[in-house]
């Protein structure tokens, strides 16, 4: 049961990702985002992270993806069409894929070995309390550095639109 | 298999009871606003218009479904289905009573208990947003598009306040899932206060409830906040273009985003199933008390008609309140079916709310709306949920 759920799931992951590149209108891609972010969450759900699951659901494919399709229905967007293909791009393009694929694996295999096999529900401490408890006791600095980030970019985007409607 | 089973025949049962729900709650509707109005309402179709939801149905499913020439073709048959599926779907975490057992099996009162339960019902709430704005930007219309934007802009903004508003009681409850919290307010504050989220703990979670309560109005597009289909100015918003099946789905996702938001009302502020007054003060003859004195009241009106058709439909009524009553009055029946009536009693005075103010209310401007979600509300709910932290820190 659980071996089934995550093949259908990556399955719908994948497919939603190279949606995500190949539609052409880009409502169709960001909802295919969508789609690659929901599917994420199960995962997260099968191997035990609940918590996670959901901030994931609510955070990216809930408050960050409408504000993504809020925008490209306020700026009208329309289909993009497609431009010349250069001869170069086709050539190049699966082996460096490949090449990229490759060494990524190899970086990963080199830099975590023997990280041992994921078990499905073997993750314990998914639950809101471990969360919280280990974002303000073990990770309390990198928590308050990172909420100091986004005040200042909060800061950053107000005085950019003052300055456009001065 | 066993659970399985259990599984499938509560789901058929919820299904039933919250789709029949929903039609008659529109049914309540405009014979509350009717009577606020000082108009009959719906009357024609059925004895006091009761079959009028019936009606509505087969005039909607008979009618044609029409395509908008420039429509977006997937998207525009996708959005109301997305809708209706948040809508419902939510329904299948929300604990409606206490656990039963019936022929051996134990049964919850609920379709599935999630330990993270309070944060699914905000993840598909917020997925609820799709719906409306795809509904709006397919139809290829500029009054559905400007309905569409209205509506996600105001569902963004009133879902901090939400959030912040649920994250306070969660605060006193100390876990996530809808059963816990519940558990947690059950018992009496110096011997007949209840100990529910708003009357108890270290802070009184009065002000959270109001705030949850305004923003709910808000992402339920309900009067006074429904500008995304707001009629003097955008015809009908998003679902303009929509016709039958299709405007059908719409009107579902919003009865059942109301009926969402008040069950987690009454879930997390109101003490779920749990009764205003304690067991040894007879809360327990409450429930039979109440449908035995509808009944009664029927019965008098029936024998004293005002009308013809009186005579026959109101004894009708009585009986069926009166059996109600013995059904919640019978023994066995009354550990299992009396936390169901608090629950539902509770809920139904939660929509009837919904109902009153949109009578009574009128539209908000949307610069308005604005500016009191984040001048006003956003920081009353950050400012309690800081209370309660604070208190409850101080107690623990």
């Amino acid at each position: 049961m659980d071996f089934l759920f995550f093949f259908l799931f990556a399955f719908i992951a994948v497919a939603c990702a190279v949606s995500v590149v190949v539609q052409k209108h880009p409502i169709a891609s960001a909802l295919s985002l969508v789609g690659v972010m929901a599917s994420i969450a199960v995962l997260y759900l099968q191997l035990g992270a609940e918590f996670l699951a959901m901030a994931q659901i609510i955070v990216y494919a809930g408050a960050v993806m409408v504000l993504f399709i809020f925008v490209i229905m306020l700026l009208n967007a329309g289909a993009e069409s497609r431009s010349g293909r250069s001869y170069a791009a086709q050539l190049m393009g699966p082996p460096l894929l490949v090449a990229l694929m490759a060494s990524l694996g190899f970086a990963i295999m080199r830099g975590f070995p023997g990280g041992g096999t994921v078990k499905f529900d073997s993750f314990q401490g998914g639950t809101a309390q471990n969360i919280g408890y280990a974002l303000f006791t073990d990770y309390l600095l990198p928590f308050e550095v990172t909420s100091v980030l986004i005040l200042v970019a909060i800061l950053g985007a107000i005085v950019l639109a003052r300055k456009e409607m001065d | 298999m066993e659970f399985i089973i259990i599984t499938l025949i509560k789901l058929a049962v919820i299904a039933f009871v919250l789709l029949t729900a929903l039609a008659y709650i529109q049914w309540v509707e405009r014979k509350v606003i009717a009577h606020v109005q000082v108009r009959m309402g719906p009357s024609r179709v059925g004895p006091h218009g009761l079959l009028q939801p019936l009606a509505d149905v087969v005039k909607l499913i008979t009618k044609e479904g029409v395509m908008p020439p420039h429509a977006n073709k997937f998207f525009y048959l996708a959005a109301p289905i997305l809708a209706v599926f948040m809508a419902l779907i939510s329904i299948s975490v929300i604990p409606f009573g206490t656990e039963f057992t019936v022929l051996g099996h134990r049964v919850m009162m609920q379709l599935t208990d999630l330990n993270v339960g309070v944060l699914f019902i905000l993840a598909v709430s917020s997925m609820g947003v799709y719906g409306i704005a795809l509904a709006g930007w397919a139809s290829n219309n500029k009054y559905s598009l400007l309905g569409g934007l209205r509506s996600s802009a105001q569902m963004i903004s009133y879902e901090l306040p939400m959030s912040l508003a649920l994250a306070a009681p969660l605060l006193i409850a100390g876990t996530l899932s809808l059963r816990g919290i519940v558990d947690s307010q059950a018992g009496y504050n110096l011997g007949f206060i209840p100990k529910w989220a708003i009357f108890t703990g270290p802070f009184p979670q009065i002000f959270s409830f109001i705030i949850f309560m305004i923003a709910a109005f808000a992402e339920t597009n309900r009067i006074p906040f429904d500008l995304p289909e707001a009629e003097n100015e955008l015809v009908a918003g998003f679902h303009v273009e929509y016709s039958s099946m299709s405007f059908a789905a719409f009107f579902m996702a919003e009865y059942s985003n109301m009926v969402t938001v008040c069950s987690v009302a009454t879930l997390l502020f109101l003490g779920g199933w749990h009764p205003l007054w304690p067991e040894s003060m007879g809360s327990n003859f409450a429930a039979p008390l109440i449908l035995a004195g509808a009944g009664a009241i029927c019965l008098y009106h029936g024998l004293n008609p005002a009308r013809p058709f009186d005579r026959f439909t109101l004894p009708a009524f009585a009986v069926i309140f009166f059996g109600l009553a013995g059904l919640m009055a019978f023994p066995p029946l009354v550990p299992v079916l009396t936390p169901l009536f608090w629950f539902l009693a509770k809920l139904s005075f939660l929509l009837f709310v919904f109902i009153w103010i949109r009578a009574t209310l009128p539209r908000f401007r949307y610069d308005q709306l604005m500016s009191f979600a984040w001048k006003f509300l956003f920081p009353a709910a950050l400012l309690n949920l800081l209370v309660t932290g604070f208190l409850v820190a101080l107690v623990s």
